[in-house]
């Protein structure tokens, strides 16, 4: 454990959410380009895919066509898109079809019917030799139990995609110690996969994966098999390495916390086909159905949500211009002890309260005189996680304001706790 | 007890026959020249275990046990070796050696190939399987006769009955070999780009390598237990010495060779077992 936590500096000083706020900024000018565009993917196992495919048309179930026909279908009729530089997750439980989906994205299973469009090219129609470029060149995959080859070193490992690519033996050694390094496994070249611990393989699966440095990462659920405390330092990483490298990532997870933790945007797989689409705020504030609310019903709300979800426009108002008379007055209108101050331009001055009002009124005194300046306040993409110590201690409700410190609303402590639960 | 009723009568042994002799009429050229290739190998392999002294031979299995095993092995089996040249069995030790050397090789580049193909097509597999079950189980005797036929008497026809009785091992192994790598193992190595043929040499047959290595002790094992059987179609060596001694009564001498057999047994399979576990890797 000590030798991981020293290769992981990067991601410690990263808190979470400063890597979310990163991608964000970068977000709107990557969200132009289309990475990956998939058109009504249907993939079906067994002996006779197009009567099936017909069956399906026609709207026949699942578990029909498999008592009738002996045919499984792994996905139905799935249509998304991935941008550039996206952290996409497919979330679902085992036998939702995710880990098919994303064996069609590489073509290690061949689509039944529909389209993928990588790069606008269709890879359903690749020859063998167009496909085998693109493998090489455009797509990696990461694997649930790592999937190393067991007979060869770690560095043999990772050099195995730029060896197939025909890579000279002095380049491609390089380029494997090189990404062993970033992975934080220097001094481990030539160790056997079975040497080293769950953690550190899937470290070597990652640095095999970039060894081709690849457009698109596929990972299918790479941290399931780790134990909670790795898993944890995985996904940092992972965030970390998104962040600095922008590649396009696919990620498989069952594990909806880590599916919110990691994606940009989430797709909630059942039975084959898409439930929803959404980033992890617009499903859990809004999912599409009933499964989806029982299956993001445990997330912990506060890693998901931010300020902003979570703020009210602000009952009352007034203004700097204003005197004690019609603070007063707005707030017994509106049944609060305290309120916000702002100026012409909605930017905030300071906090009133109700006491403060009545004895500036008796005693001839501005609003300025009585302003109160420590109160809270925050930006709307702070996650809710980091407002509960705010909330606990705090006599006034949170401000929450842009850069510009104009009030775009603010947060009552009720609703910091009611996001708790 | 009632009887099979006789008017539902059929004997397929007939079409067997008719087929061998239509083989033999029109086939006897693609015979002769198989006849004369492993005629050729035979009697190269054997003179140059012949030309070879004892004691390298001996030296060898000290050497071999020693590598792959362990000091003690190494000096048993240099000794037991040692035995066989005491009992004065040592060239025909060396024929039975070059007809079971060539039967491996044969079997080996018959075998290995075929494992292969059946791992990748289950179809071929349904099909060959029964075949396979049928080369173990068929009494030897009866290929033997169309052996005969086909390569005359002598070491060639030996050969012949020897590869069909020890080669379903190795193809067996090595289709279960390849069938046994993670699947995700070789997704992983599609999923780079690898060709069907760089998957097969650079992952699966590596992979493999241990039960393929199995496979050819198990081979080489049921080459050794054929001796006795090949020499009564005229393969010289330990196999007619014990056949030749049980036909007169001879104890002693059917015992030597006997013990010769079970002692070159005990050494090419502790040896090549020693050769298959150091290919073994390690589990995950």
């Amino acid at each position: 454990m000590t030798e991981f936590r020293k290769e992981l500096p990067i991601s410690i000083k990263y808190r979470n959410n400063e890597c979310k706020k990163k991608d964000n900024l970068i977000e709107w000018v990557y969200r132009m380009t289309v990475k990956i565009k998939v058109e009504n993917l249907t993939k079906i196992f067994g002996r006779n895919p197009k009567a099936v495919l017909k069956k399906l048309k026609s709207g026949e179930s699942k578990e029909k066509i498999f008592r009738e026909t002996g045919n499984t279908v792994g996905v139905n009729n799935v249509s998304f898109e991935v941008s550039e530089g996206e952290f996409f997750v497919i979330m679902g439980l085992s036998g939702s079809g995710k880990s098919t989906l994303i064996r069609c994205l590489n073509l290690l299973n061949i689509p039944s019917a529909g389209q993928i469009y990588v790069d606008g090219a269709n890879i359903v129609q690749y020859n063998k030799k167009a496909l085998g470029e693109f493998r090489q060149k455009k797509v990696a995959m990461v694997f649930q139990h790592f999937g190393l080859f067991t007979h060869r070193t770690i560095i043999g490992n990772v050099e195995y995609g730029p060896e197939i690519r025909g890579i000279p033996k002095e380049e491609r050694r390089e380029i494997a110690k090189k990404n062993l390094a970033a992975v934080g496994l220097e001094g481990w070249e030539d160790k056997y996969p079975n040497e080293l611990s769950g953690g550190m393989r899937q470290r070597v699966g990652l640095a095999r994966a970039f060894a081709n440095d690849p457009d698109i990462l596929l990972m299918d659920e790479p941290f399931s098999a780790l134990d909670p405390l790795i898993r944890r330092d995985m996904q940092l990483e992972m965030l970390d390495i998104h962040a600095k490298l922008g590649k396009t990532i696919v990620f498989i997870t069952h594990d909806v916390n880590e599916a919110f933790k990691l994606g940009d945007r989430v797709a909630v797989m059942k039975d084959g086909a898409i439930e929803q689409i959404g980033t992890p705020e617009e499903i859990l504030t809004n999912p599409a159905n009933e499964y989806i609310a029982n299956f993001v019903q445990d997330v912990d709300k506060t890693k998901v949500l931010h300020a902003g979800n979570i703020m009210i426009k602000p009952g009352a108002l007034i203004s700097l211009k204003d005197g004690p008379k019609v603070a007063i007055k707005e707030m017994r209108n509106n049944g609060i002890s305290s309120v916000f101050v702002v100026d012409n331009a909605r930017k905030l001055q300071g906090i009133v309260t109700i006491d403060d009002a009545v004895k500036a009124l008796k005693e001839q005194q501005k609003l300025q005189d009585i302003l109160i300046k420590d109160y809270d306040t925050t930006t709307p993409d702070t996650y809710v996680q980091d407002l509960i110590q705010v909330a606990s201690t705090t006599k006034y409700p949170i401000a929450v304001v842009d850069e510009q410190d104009k009030l775009l609303g603010i947060i009552v402590r009720v609703s910091v706790l009611s996001a708790l639960t | 007890m009632q009887d099979f009723p006789e008017f539902i009568s059929f004997k397929c042994g007939i079409y067997i026959e008719v087929f061998v002799k239509w083989l033999l009429d029109n086939f006897m050229g693609f015979f002769d020249v198989l006849n004369e290739g492993v005629l050729m190998f035979l009697l190269k392999a054997e003179a140059f275990l012949l030309w070879l002294p004892w004691w390298c031979l001996v030296l060898l299995v000290f050497l071999l046990g020693w590598r792959f095993r362990n000091l003690r092995a190494g000096i048993l089996y240099a000794f037991l070796l040692s035995l066989i040249g005491v009992f004065g069995l040592w060239q025909l030790t060396m024929s039975t050696l070059a007809i079971v050397l060539t039967s491996v090789v044969i079997s080996l580049l018959l075998g290995i190939p075929v494992g292969i193909l059946m791992s990748h097509h289950a179809k071929l597999e349904v099909v060959i399987k029964p075949i396979l079950d049928a080369m173990q189980t068929m009494p030897s005797f009866v290929y033997l006769i169309p052996a005969i036929m086909f390569f005359g008497l002598g070491m060639v026809p030996a050969v012949f009955a020897t590869v069909i009785y020890a080669l379903p091992p190795v193809i067996r192994l090595t289709n279960l070999g390849i069938k046994n790598v993670p699947k995700e193992m070789v997704e992983a190595s599609y999923s780079f780009g690898s060709s069907s043929w760089q998957t097969l040499l650079k992952v699966q047959l590596p992979q493999a390598l241990p039960t393929i290595m199995t496979g050819i002790n198990q081979t080489t094992m049921m080459a050794l237990s054929m001796v006795v059987v090949a020499s009564m179609i005229g393969a010289k060596g330990l196999g007619y010495e014990v056949l030749a001694g049980i036909s007169r009564i001879e104890i002693a001498r059917a015992f030597d060779a006997g013990l010769s057999i079970v002692i070159l047994a005990v050494i090419i399979d502790r040896i090549s077992q020693g050769i298959a576990d150091k290919y073994k890797i390690p589990e995950q």
